[in-house]
């Protein structure tokens, strides 16, 4: 038995979730090989060495893996998954564009969001938004499986895996990287942070975002959003949490003027602790808030602020 | 072109699932049903697409048992031509309906498939990147913009980091994000027309697709609940409490 893991990387550096991803690996109890699909990867490849748990680390390097176009790495993924018994990637949007079709191409099903393993075929994932844990047993010869992020640590590095070069080249030629807009941010990614402040409809417009700011500073805590937020053009999609957006459970969440829809609660619901700010004492936010604040998010902030 | 839509029956998307007693499952007697929300983006795409003359006729498939008719009607209403079941009484993975919905794409040789990118029931995010690698075509997965020009579309894509534009052959498998676009209400008279629109149905296991999934589902429980907590009076008692009680700032 021996699992394959896909690095998540943007080619110069590892993305924190393959180390949960690995981590996650490990707990599977067998000979973790990483591969590294990518273009000029050569020092994602050094990092992906160094995580404790990998015993090879596999390199693809070639311009068509350098988008991470789905339809070439996956071709990659499914020649190599063969001889695995497990293939993992994290549930980010890399990974659940590209393993899906992994999972096709080697007529096996995907577990996808698996928040725990419970043993080599067993396996934990959320369903309907969360409201449901349901555990899944799998009788496919190769199990396929995404992973949640926020439900594993982090393996640690200080590893020395030996390094192998692929020669396998996937150009289906059904697909061609165009451009890339990336929101860039100081502030930590928020499936990465231990503090996120995130804001909703009543936040009013994009201006106003930047009360979240200066509390941001103070906590070094990444921005989120809920789909009203995002939907209503006050900042970015990549912002959005919740059941189709990002799931994020750092120590502290602040909820500010977001009323707590079970699509929100989905993708921050397993914070350490949550904080509600919110002038509607009725609004179900406050379910699940250890703290609540009830009064006008426009007074609050800047004395939150000062406060701190 | 022909454009072929996807649509998936699922809980609707206000109902607060329970959890059976016996933890074999969702309860879903007497529950709400609707049309994904994803899938309603993917009919709402097809029909302005066709109204911008770009499609000719637009096909809904379902995989379901009768009671899906009721969700293709809906998109008849909302503007489809015509629309296909593939009857069963199976619980199908998302790898058995994209074999399935393969089977439906050689047959009706659409230049586009568009559909949801995931179900809200099973949550999967599956099926249309399954179909895409059953059938060799090129996936657009999370779209918020779609643009089909000369033998080609251009996909825009909701990724973690922010967008990303890539350019697929066709015919080709788009699945969409919420900022697509905003789906339209059926209009009375489009319901009206919708009941006399073609809907036929096939039987799911005339297809030659083994239909038995290799995953069993062992329990379905309720999520651990979060204690009640408190409402505060002011910022002050806030601060203090994230410092001496929760411990999660200093
Ligand atoms: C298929 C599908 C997927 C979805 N996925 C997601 C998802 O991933 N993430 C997500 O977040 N949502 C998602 N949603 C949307 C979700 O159902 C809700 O519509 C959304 O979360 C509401 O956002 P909100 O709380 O910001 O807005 P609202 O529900 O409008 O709440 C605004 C809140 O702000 C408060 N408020 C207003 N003014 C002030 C003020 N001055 N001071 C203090 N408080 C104030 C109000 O009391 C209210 O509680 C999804 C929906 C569907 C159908
Ligand atoms: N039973 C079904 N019948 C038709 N389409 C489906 C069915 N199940 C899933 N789909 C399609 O696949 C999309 C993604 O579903 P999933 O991969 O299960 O999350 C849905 O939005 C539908 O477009």
């Amino acid at each position: 038995m021996t699992i394959l893991v896909i690095a998540e990387h943007n080619n110069s550096s590892l993305k924190a979730d393959t180390y949960k991803t690995v981590q996650a690996a490990s707990l599977l109890g067998a000979e973790v090989h990483l591969l590294v699909a990518g273009e000029q990867c050569q020092t994602a490849a050094a990092q992906a060495a160094e995580v404790v748990g990998v015993t090879k680390v596999l390199v693809a390097d070639d311009a068509a893996y350098g988008h991470q176009l789905a339809e070439n790495v996956a071709a990659l993924v499914a020649e190599l998954g063969k001889g695995y018994s497990h293939i993992l990637a994290a549930a980010t949007t890399t990974g659940k564009n590209m393993l899906p079709r992994v999972a096709a191409l080697l007529d096996v099903a995907q577990i996808s969001d698996v928040i725990a393993i419970a043993s080599a075929d067993t396996f934990v994932r959320p369903v309907y938004a969360g409201n449901a844990i349901a555990t899944v047993q799998s009788a496919d010869s190769i199990k396929v499986l995404t992973v949640r992020s926020s439900a594993f640590a982090a393996a640690p590095t200080g590893n020395s895996a030996a390094i192998e070069k692929l020669d396998i080249v996937k150009e289906l030629g059904v697909s061609r990287f165009v451009s890339e807009e990336l929101t860039k941010s100081e502030r930590p990614e928020l499936t990465a942070a231990k503090v996120i402040i995130s804001g909703g409809r009543g936040m009013q417009n994009g201006e106003n975002f930047a009360l979240l700011n200066g509390i941001a500073d103070k906590l070094n805590a990444a921005i989120g959003a809920s789909r009203a937020a995002v939907d209503a053009g006050f900042v970015p999609n990549d912002m959005q949490v919740g059941q189709t957006g990002k799931i994020v459970a750092p120590d502290l969440y602040i909820a500010v003027g977001i009323s707590g829809a079970i699509q929100h609660l989905a993708g921050m619901k397993d914070s350490k602790v949550i904080v509600a700010i919110n002038k509607d004492a009725e609004a179900p936010i406050f379910q699940v808030a250890d703290y609540g604040l009830v009064g006008d998010l426009f007074t609050i902030l800047p004395e939150l602020e000062a406060a701190l | 072109m022909k454009i072929l839509v996807p649509v998936k029956r699922v809980i609707d998307y206000n109902v607060k699932v329970r959890v059976k007693p016996d933890n074999s499952g969702v309860d879903l007697a007497n529950v709400k049903m609707a049309l994904n929300p994803f899938c309603e983006i993917a009919v709402e795409e097809a029909v302005r697409l066709k109204e911008a003359g770009i499609a000719t006729e637009i096909v809904v498939v379902s995989i379901g048992n009768k009671l899906v008719q009721e969700q293709l009607r809906t998109a008849l209403a909302l503007g489809a031509d015509r629309a296909i079941q593939l009857d069963t009484e199976l619980t199908l993975d998302s790898l058995q309906v994209a074999k399935l919905l393969a089977k439906v794409v050689a047959n009706e040789q659409p230049q586009l498939v568009i559909m949801g990118k995931q179900a809200i029931d099973s949550d999967n995010n599956q099926t249309a990147q399954m179909l895409a690698a059953l059938t060799g075509m090129g996936q657009g997965t999370f779209a918020s913009k779609v643009v089909v020009a000369e033998g080609k579309v251009q996909v825009t894509r909701e990724i973690d980091g922010g967008l990303q534009t890539v350019e697929l052959t066709l015919p080709a498998v788009v699945s969409t994000d919420l900022r697509l676009n905003e789906p339209r209400y059926a209009s009375l008279p489009n319901i009206m027309k919708a009941k006399k629109k073609p809907l036929d149905v096939t039987a799911a296991d005339s297809f030659g697709v083994a239909l038995e999934s290799k995953v069993q589902t062992l329990s379905v429980k309720a999520p651990e609940s979060r204690k009640a907590g408190v409402v505060l009076s002011d910022v002050a008692e806030l601060v203090s409490k994230l410092k001496d009680e929760a411990k999660v700032i200093s």
